[in-house]
């Protein structure tokens, strides 16, 4: 034995072996070298790409004076925010009448109202296409908006179902006992209760909507890409490090967000377990 | 939970609004794909409505059922390296302090956060033909040459050919593998955090080595999470379109693929919503498939 | 119940100077030592966090001791896997793999060590007889009772036939019924199988009705180590006292001798006793009764040599149908527990709260303990 009697591993202490700790290893190396190596050569002072040349901001220069691509931006925040909004509210709704009332065929409609998370999203982008095509409605920021918010409802719905399965009914009926009507009974206890998820939801709409392509891809038309439709067409052309600078950008945006959202629920939750 | 009867203006307020908007802009949109799958391609392009199975019938013809089959191909391969790679790797982070395993199981998600399109084409850089891989190769490659050649034998190595590792299958599974494998471990994570050492314990005590304990007990334990995973990875590579369009080649254009180019350039949209419908099919038949054998198959008491 | 008192000269397991520290700071055993005899009983016996389940994990093999070594069978245990020792282990959980049929768990620890084919199925017969699982070979684990599940981990440790079987708190899952049962069980497999059995145990009723030698531990160290009447009877602790059965503690102060093997203890509300002790105690110390060990009297008895004699007043009775303990009221200031017997059918009960009767118990029953 190599190590001293205290330190070896016991028998199922299996982090602690070294093949363990190699595969572990391994695995992280796989899941960051392509983005780390990313995010460097966007520094990279050098077209090619592979060796490192110097350290520089140029690229960055070059995305963010690139028009089309801050147009793309613009594009990318007025979609996100427009949708995250329209979508946090109807999904909110729709979460909260799933977790509050019993109707008939609600497990079919359950099933329905979750199918744009399951269904192929080349086989709902296509669909949005071809529904606009047929109504005869030009593609553009409306339609992609409109399409955003149809496939992030049922991500919304399924964070406040979340929230509320934690929620202490007694509290509602407690209000109700002292008076309150249903409408401030969910105004001041449930509502409240109900926040952080509506904040984690929206959040998860925000960085859906901004993240997405192939739905997108669908139903944008000429003067309506948003940053990642510009990013890939970017990479179509070639590989350049301003598309690695742009690309971060993206990174940097949607991260803080998340972290953001998680931070919030992580607070929400010692907050709760406090009153 | 209340019954809706007894609250109806508010239930209706709460539901309706949502149910609208997913009707009008999610159902009547795959409707629409639906009724176009029976209709036929006019000259120019232009759809025109009809109640023919042509399409579906032409969705197996042989050049498309090649590229059906090649899909779920790609997609039992990815699935494969997922379980290989991701089990070891989920058993690592369940064993782990528990104080680590929250953050290590960050550290896995969150590459899932940063944008599917950027995670895909970060790849191209690493196995293209001037990419990383094939740097390192031919740096390798280099150093063994002067090794060689310092001992006296110049042409053991050969020249450096680079690999062929972009714009072809292998290219398009390890993309896959890349954003897929959080699918993975999430699911089998979560079972053996449930697992009760003990049994592990026991088989050790009884006379197994860790080789025997892990395929007699560990894995027969934790199948619920392999097949939880393998469903999620499966369909998704499945229904794929940006990887196999950013990374792949000739030689591996997906379902994804094919239906984009009917809706794109080949201008066929009857028979691209009926290829799209067979998609969905598939999926859903995969998840009523395993909803079924879940039920039956409900717990061994675990 | 057979009390043996005779074993094989030779100890089975040895522990020395075991000691177990996890993390930085917490030591779960401190530098224990204590042999296991062959063919014996053996309960580790200690309320929770004392050590002891760590001590049969080190013994497992599950646990690295910190410093120290563990003999079995005169092999030191260093750096030997669990799967290579010569003993065998009941897990509190039992373990019973769902996923595998009871002959197949049984049968696991035979397959997995290559015993050829033909010699399994009798074994796992003979195995499941001794348990009295005959024909449960086909059963499903989640088919079985909690009490069934045991009797099959037994089975799947004793078909191989180890040297020791160690249990994890066999009983603590169990209901009240069933753990008597199994109490007797365990005892009679035991000796009609012949081999070492060492137990961990926080409930002093399994210890001493199972085992021949108990090691009552504390905070990581043994308190006593001896036979179940001896640490009964003769505890030498007030932790051992206390922990083992029920006892009244009293403070006392020691005030002289009044002959040899004799000391005088002053007690309030008792006033000066002679108590025959045949070490030396001064200053502070504390007597202990057994329950059992006290009289309840209706009337005042004469006075006699060596009896100690008390008035009482019944504060509260708590009935347990073959037996009622009473809490009284006594001039001592502690609150005294003496158990009645219910010996006859009689509709009126034998005391009730307010009841004013009299204690009196042995002088050479008191225990004499350190404060």
């Amino acid at each position: 034995m190599s190590r001293r009697a205290t330190n070896r591993p016991t028998p199922l202490d299996y982090f602690r072996k070294r093949w363990m700790q190699a595969v572990i290893v391994v695995n992280f190396t796989f899941l960051y070298f392509p983005i780390v190596a990313l995010i460097a050569f966007s520094f990279n002072d050098s077209r090619r790409n592979i060796t490192w040349q110097g350290f520089t901001l140029k690229y960055y220069e070059k995305a963010f004076t690139n028009n089309s691509l801050h147009d793309a931006f613009i594009n990318s925040m007025i979609v996100a925010s427009v949708s995250t909004a329209v979508s946090t509210i109807l999904g909110t709704m729709l979460g909260i009448a799933l977790y509050r009332y019993r109707f008939p065929f609600k497990g079919a409609y359950e099933g329905w109202v979750h199918l744009p998370i399951v269904i192929p999203e080349i086989c709902m982008g296509v669909a949005m296409l071809a529904f606009f095509a047929a109504i005869q409605i030009p593609l553009g920021l409306f339609t992609i908006t409109v399409s955003h918010i149809a496939f992030t409802i049922p991500f919304v719905a399924v964070v406040i179902r979340s929230r509320m399965s934690g929620f202490d009914r007694s509290l509602e009926e407690a209000a109700r006992d002292l008076g309150a009507t249903e409408w401030q009974t969910f105004r001041d206890v449930t509502l409240p209760y109900l926040m952080p998820g509506v904040v984690a939801g929206a959040l998860l709409a925000f960085t859906l909507s901004l993240d997405d392509f192939v739905i997108t891809f669908f139903t944008s038309g000429p003067g309506s890409t948003t940053f990642p439709l510009k990013i890939y067409s970017m990479v179509r052309f070639s590989v350049t490090p301003e598309v690695n600078a742009a690309s971060t950008i993206l990174i940097v945006v949607t991260l803080t967000l998340t972290l953001f959202a998680m931070y919030i629920q992580a607070r929400s939750g010692q907050r709760s377990t406090h009153d | 939970m209340e019954n809706w009867r007894n609250h109806r203006l508010t239930f209706g307020i709460f539901i309706l609004p949502p149910t609208f908007w997913l009707v009008v802009f999610f159902t009547a949109p795959l409707a629409v794909v639906w009724v176009y799958s029976f209709g036929y391609r006019g000259p120019s392009g232009q759809t025109y409505l009809g109640f023919s199975l042509d399409n579906y019938v032409r969705a197996f013809d042989w050049l498309y059922l090649g590229i059906l089959l090649k899909s779920v191909w790609i997609a039992i391969v990815t699935t494969a390296i997922c379980i290989v790679m991701g089990l070891p790797l989920a058993m690592g982070i369940s064993f782990a302090p528990k104080r680590w395993r929250n953050i290590l199981l960050l550290i896995v998600i969150l590459p899932f956060w940063t944008n599917l399109l950027i995670r895909t084409y970060a790849w191209i850089a690493v196995l293209r033909t001037a990419g990383y891989v094939n740097f390192s190769l031919e740096w390798a490659h280099g150093n063994l040459d002067a090794f060689f050649t310092f001992f006296g034998m110049p042409e053991l190595m050969g020249t450096f050919e680079p690999l062929e590792i972009l714009y072809n299958q292998k290219a398009v599974v390890i993309g896959l593998v890349y954003v897929h494998l959080p699918f993975m471990v999430l699911p089998l994570y979560t079972v053996f955090e449930k697992l009760d050492r003990a049994y592990l314990e026991a088989s050790l005590d009884l006379g197994a080595s860790q080789w025997r304990t892990f395929f007699s007990v560990t894995v027969p334990l934790v199948m619920p999470g392999i097949a939880s995973g393998t469903l999620l990875v499966f369909i998704l590579s499945m229904g794929t379109f940006l990887t196999p369009d950013l990374l792949g080649g000739t030689d591996s254009v997906m379902i994804g693929n094919l239906i984009a180019q009917q809706f794109g350039p080949a201008r066929n949209w009857p028979f691209g919503s009926a290829i799209s419908f067979v998609l969905m099919y598939a999926t859903f038949l995969i998840l009523w498939a395993r909803a079924t054998f879940a039920s039956q198959k409900s717990d061994l008491g675990i | 119940m057979t009390e043996k008192t005779e074993f094989a000269a030779s100890p089975i397991i040895t522990v020395e100077n075991i000691t177990k520290v996890f993390g930085r700071t917490v030591k779960a055993v401190d530098d224990v030592s204590f042999d296991i005899m062959e063919g014996e009983f053996f309960a580790l016996l200690g309320p929770s966090g004392c050590g002891k389940t760590t001590l049969l994990r080190m013994i497992a093999g599950f646990e690295n001791p910190t410093s120290g070594r563990i003999l079995i069978d005169g092999k030191d245990m260093d750096g030997i896997e669990p799967n290579k020792r010569p003993v065998n282990m009941v897990f509190q959980s039992y373990a019973v793999f769902p996923h595998m049929n009871v002959a197949r768990n049984v049968a696991y620890g035979l397959k997995v060590t290559g015993t050829p084919e033909a010699d399994i199925g009798p074994r796992v017969e003979e195995a499941l007889s001794l348990v009295q699982l005959d024909g449960y070979g086909e059963r499903m684990p989640d088919a079985l009772s909690g009490g069934q599940r045991q009797r099959v981990a037994l089975a799947r440790a004793l078909v191989k036939r180890p040297r020791v079987l160690l249990l994890d708190e066999p009983l603590s899952a169990l209901d009240a019924k069933l753990r008597e049962l199994m109490q007797l069980e365990l005892r009679r497999l035991q000796e009609s199988v012949g081999i070492t059995f060492v137990i961990v145990t926080h409930d002093q009723d399994e210890a001493l009705s199972m085992a021949d030698r108990i090691a009552v531990m504390q905070s990581g160290v043994v308190a006593q180590l001896a036979d179940p009447s001896t640490l009964y009877e003769f505890p030498t602790s007030r932790f051992v006292a206390d922990f083992i059965g029920k006892t009244n503690l009293f403070d006392g102060k020691v005030s002289g001798t009044s002959g040899a093997g004799e000391i005088v203890v002053d007690v309030s509300g008792i006033g000066q006793t002679s108590i025959p002790f045949d070490g030396s105690a001064s200053g502070e110390i504390a007597l202990a009764v057994r329950p059992e060990k006290i009289r309840v009297l209706k009337e005042e008895p004469s006075a006699a040599e060596g009896v100690v004699t008390i008035p009482a007043t019944v504060s509260q009775v708590a009935y347990y149908g073959d037996e009622s303990h009473l809490l009284l009221d006594n001039p001592t200031g502690v609150m005294i527990t003496a158990n009645v017997p219910n010996t006859s059918r009689s509709t009126r009960p034998r005391a009730v709260e307010g009841d004013k009767l009299w204690l009196s118990w042995d002088a050479a029953d008191t225990l004499v303990l350190d404060r």
